[in-house]
């Protein structure tokens, strides 16, 4: 499955390479994602657009569960406002004296029950969907460090690892599309509708690897991994941020993925392949293997 | 629940002389009287509240606007969330929910003429005014503590906070730790064994079964803390590697038994505020709490099940599928428990003749918005949910509603209540509104955007954020100005109490209240109960 795709992706590409000028090569290969940019806005009040069927189903979940705690919620508010203006002093002077009634206190026992039935029965299909990641197209072995994050391409041929930076403040170019906080130096590039494994680790402290459109979140822990996997749907550019505390610039290592079509996706490989060099760092020969076991 | 005390003599003074007064060192530096020792602690967890309140009003202006230069970096930032975390819980919402509130009414709610050891009283107490000490000194020595309340490593290991500092915050969990366990011993021989003649388990007042049970949470929860903290300072000073990935150990233990106390942790700071509010609702309806048994086992069953959830604060940390599966189930069984209280409330009111004074707006606001903090634990609680949610504004809303909101507000409804027993004056009932209302809007504006900040994906502990989240990071700041300005209204309130000449009847809320301590004279003697109560 894998090695179909990346053989797919190379055939792709020569097509590609074939009836394009060599013009069209020096392009920048990952121009289709900036036509969408999945960013957040301004007063926004609920997620971002989904952009992978996993956060197509945690939205909808969300609403899900956010429907039934909302009528909850304006029912027992309603309840309180109704039993306070009923049973005022100035309207009820003298106070009952009922302390017990089975029956209510069984209802409001079962009834909140079968609440929760209604909510764990999809709520448990979603847990078992975030934790497939089986047969990906691909896989990513994402270390993050203090305070940036690494990419490595487990599967491209002649191997692909780069770091990406937050471009500082000084340096946003709003012209370039670039947004203060959220662009970096060098984004994940993935392929849109393949499914993208991410092997998470960390070189030093705990980071969070959190991509609030995907809705992938993982911690990046050191001496370990933890997977994550994610479909981009469309092509397009989507954010995310370093979501546990690592030190002093714990708000300064962005994610910004460039989701592009397969065959621009293996023209950027070959780019990359060629400008990356000089910043990749060489991880350390254990994250092999422990990628080598996980996969 | 109906208790009257009957046989005992409210000529105090008379009993008084046996002893000298004591003078002013001896009294607030030696004591062991539990009111005083209950003074000593609200007074003190008002002073944590200014402090940890001070730090709060920092972040959120550094907040208001992105790109914000009020804070130098990210060092004096992730010192200042520390400390602000660890202060709020252990130096302001326990001491003055548990070592406060509970010293001052749980001897005399169950007829007891003091704790069951005095001295030990006094030494929980100044255990935890040193920790406060280590805890400051922890903010600001060197480069500070900077790992967020929850410290975990490697962050806060030997090369990544290096210096003193971090080890001045995990001496002051320790001497925090030492505290409360010390004071749950006290609280638990006290109510097992000198409760007055007649005082059943089930006639005791509701406070005091949350005090029970808050106490065996303590007991259990606080040595795994010690242990984890104590491995965090071998690691850090003595060479060990129990979460050193380098030497064979595991970040993520850790996190299993911070959370095994820390869940249970948010548990100590509910309960003592349920049983609050449960005193409070009953007298201001002027009816007996509804479904008594009900509301006393449903904290047991809430603090027994606490105990099995605590992995659910680790759902993004590469637990299996299975355990997600348990752990999210676990934790919405709480929700039914939860909901007995809730409507329990609720029916204590209907039928009731409800008077709408400052203790009973407080008790009704903290039920609403603990509800709502519920609601969002319910979805929390979905670990697929949490995927999205985790460390991101939504969560920090929601710890907020139930603690910045219900615990917050159970302690002033705590204070409105009895403060008149404790002090022998009344606070002004129009300045008590006013401290509510604009609370009670500052905290709604705080608290409510940061649920939209949230879902539109800003992570917590950050100095500055994307241009995007401006707005609703601005109205929360407002918000949290609102909320620093209506303390102003609170400390006009403690004036007027300190300064008030009226006297108080000894059951100044009337027919409602019925426990023990409104059964003395306000303010309440130094000894109450020399002669045994006994209880119809």
């Amino acid at each position: 499955m894998k090695r179909s795709f990346i053989t797919a992706c190379g055939a792709a590409a020569l097509l590609a390479l074939a009836s394009h000028s060599a013009l069209a090569q020096a392009a920048d290969p990952t121009a289709a994602a900036n036509a969408y940019v999945n960013a957040p806005k301004p007063w926004q009040l609920w997620f971002p657009e989904a952009g992978s069927p996993m956060q197509q189903q945690i939205d909808w979940l969300m609403q899900y569960v956010l429907w039934i705690m909302t009528a909850v919620v304006v029912f027992v508010g309603v309840l309180m406002g109704y039993t306070m203006w009923r049973y005022r002093a100035a309207k009820n002077p003298v106070p009952g004296t009922v302390t017990h009634n089975t029956l209510i206190e069984v209802i409001w026992i079962t009834v909140p029950t079968l609440l929760l039935f209604v909510i764990i029965f999809p709520s448990i299909n979603l847990i078992w969907f975030e934790g497939d990641d089986s047969n990906p197209a691909m896989t990513v072995t994402v270390t993050a460090h203090q305070w940036y994050w690494e990419y490595s391409y487990n599967d491209v041929q002649g191997g692909l690892d780069y770091t990406s930076y937050m471009v500082p403040d000084d340096k946003i170019d709003p012209s370039k599309g670039e947004i203060r906080r959220l662009s970096v130096d060098h984004p994940l590039v993935l392929p849109v509708g393949e499914k993208v494994k991410f092997i998470i680790t960390s070189a030093d402290v705990l980071h969070g690897f959190y991509l609030p459109s995907l809705g992938v979140q993982k911690y990046a822990i050191p001496g370990t991994t933890v997977t994550s996997w994610t479909t981009i749907i469309k092509a397009g550019t989507y954010y995310g941020q370093c979501n546990q505390i690592c030190g002093l610039n714990h708000d300064a290592m962005p994610i910004e993925i460039k989701a592009v079509p397969a065959a621009d996706f293996q023209a950027w490989v070959k780019q990359a392949q060629a400008n990356y060099t000089l910043n990749t760092v060489t991880p350390a020969p254990a994250l092999q293997f422990a990628d080598a076991a996980a996969n | 629940m109906s208790v009257t005390a009957h046989d005992h003599d409210h000529a105090h003074d008379a009993h008084e002389h046996g002893h000298a007064k004591p003078g002013f060192v001896r009294r607030w530096f030696m004591s062991t009287n539990h009111k005083d020792i209950g003074t000593l602690y609200i007074t003190f967890a008002f002073v944590g509240a200014c402090v940890g309140g001070m730090l709060s009003e920092i972040m959120r202006t550094q907040l208001a606007v992105p790109h914000n230069v009020l804070i130098a970096n990210g060092t004096q930032w992730n010192d200042i969330i520390t400390a602000h975390g660890l202060i709020m819980i252990f130096w302001f919402v326990m001491p003055a929910l548990i070592g406060g509130f509970g010293n001052w009414m749980v001897p005399m709610m169950i007829g007891a003429p003091d704790m069951a050891f005095p001295r030990l009283n006094n030494m929980s107490f100044w255990f935890l005014v040193m920790g406060f000490v280590f805890v400051m000194l922890g903010m600001t020595i060197g480069s500070g503590t900077g790992a967020g309340w929850t410290i975990y490593p490697p962050l806060d290991n030997a090369q990544y906070s290096p210096g003193v500092a971090t080890d001045f915050s995990l001496f002051s969990l320790h001497l925090a730790g030492i505290s409360s366990l010390l004071g749950a011993i006290n609280f638990i021989a006290t109510i097992l064994n000198m409760r007055a003649p007649g005082m059943t388990m089930h006639k005791m007042p509701l406070f005091c079964w949350a005090i029970l049970v808050t106490a065996f949470l303590l007991l259990l929860a606080i040595p795994v803390l010690a242990g984890a903290v104590t491995m965090l300072i071998m690691d850090r000073n003595f060479g060990t590697s129990f979460f050193e990935p380098a030497g064979g150990g595991d970040p993520v233990l850790f996190q299993h038994l911070f959370w095994f106390f820390g869940h249970p942790e948010v548990y100590i700071m509910i309960l003592p505020a349920f049983g609050i509010v449960s005193h409070v609702v009953s007298t201001f309806s002027k009816k007996p709490i509804f479904g008594y048994f009900g509301m006393a086992y449903a904290m047991v069953i809430i603090g027994f099940v606490g105990f099995v959830v605590w992995a659910h604060h680790m759902f993004v940390s590469g637990i299996s599928d299975d355990s997600r599966v348990y752990f999210e189930v676990a934790t919405l069984v709480i929700a039914v428990p939860t909901g007995i209280k809730v409507f329990s409330w609720i029916a204590t009111m209907w039928g009731g003749s409800i008077e709408f004074k400052t203790p009973m707006l407080w008790a009704v606001g903290f039920i609403f918005l603990f509800v709502i903090g519920g609601a969002t634990g319910v979805i929390l609680a979905n670990a697929g949910l949490d995927q999205e949610l985790h460390n991101d504004y939504f969560l920090i809303a929601h710890f907020h509603y139930v603690l910045s909101m219900g615990a917050t507000f159970a302690v002033f409804a705590g204070f409105y209540y009895w403060i008149g027993k404790m002090s022998g004056h009344q606070y002004p009932e129009f300045w008590g509104k006013v401290h509510f209302w604009t609370f009670f809007i500052g905290v709604n504006l705080t608290f409510f955007p940061q649920h939209f900040l949230g879902l539109a994906g800003m992570p917590r502990r950050y100095p500055d954020y994307a241009d995007a989240f401006a707005g609703w990071n601005m109205v929360s700041s407002i918000g949290s100005w609102i909320s620093g300005l209506s303390t102003m209204v609170f400390f006009y309130v403690l004036f007027r109490v300190f300064t008030s000449k009226q006297t108080l009847a000894d059951n100044y809320w009337g027919e409602g209240a019925t426990t023990l301590e409104w059964a003395v004279p306000s303010p309440a003697p130094h000894h109450t109960f020399e002669d045994v109560p006994v209880i119809r």
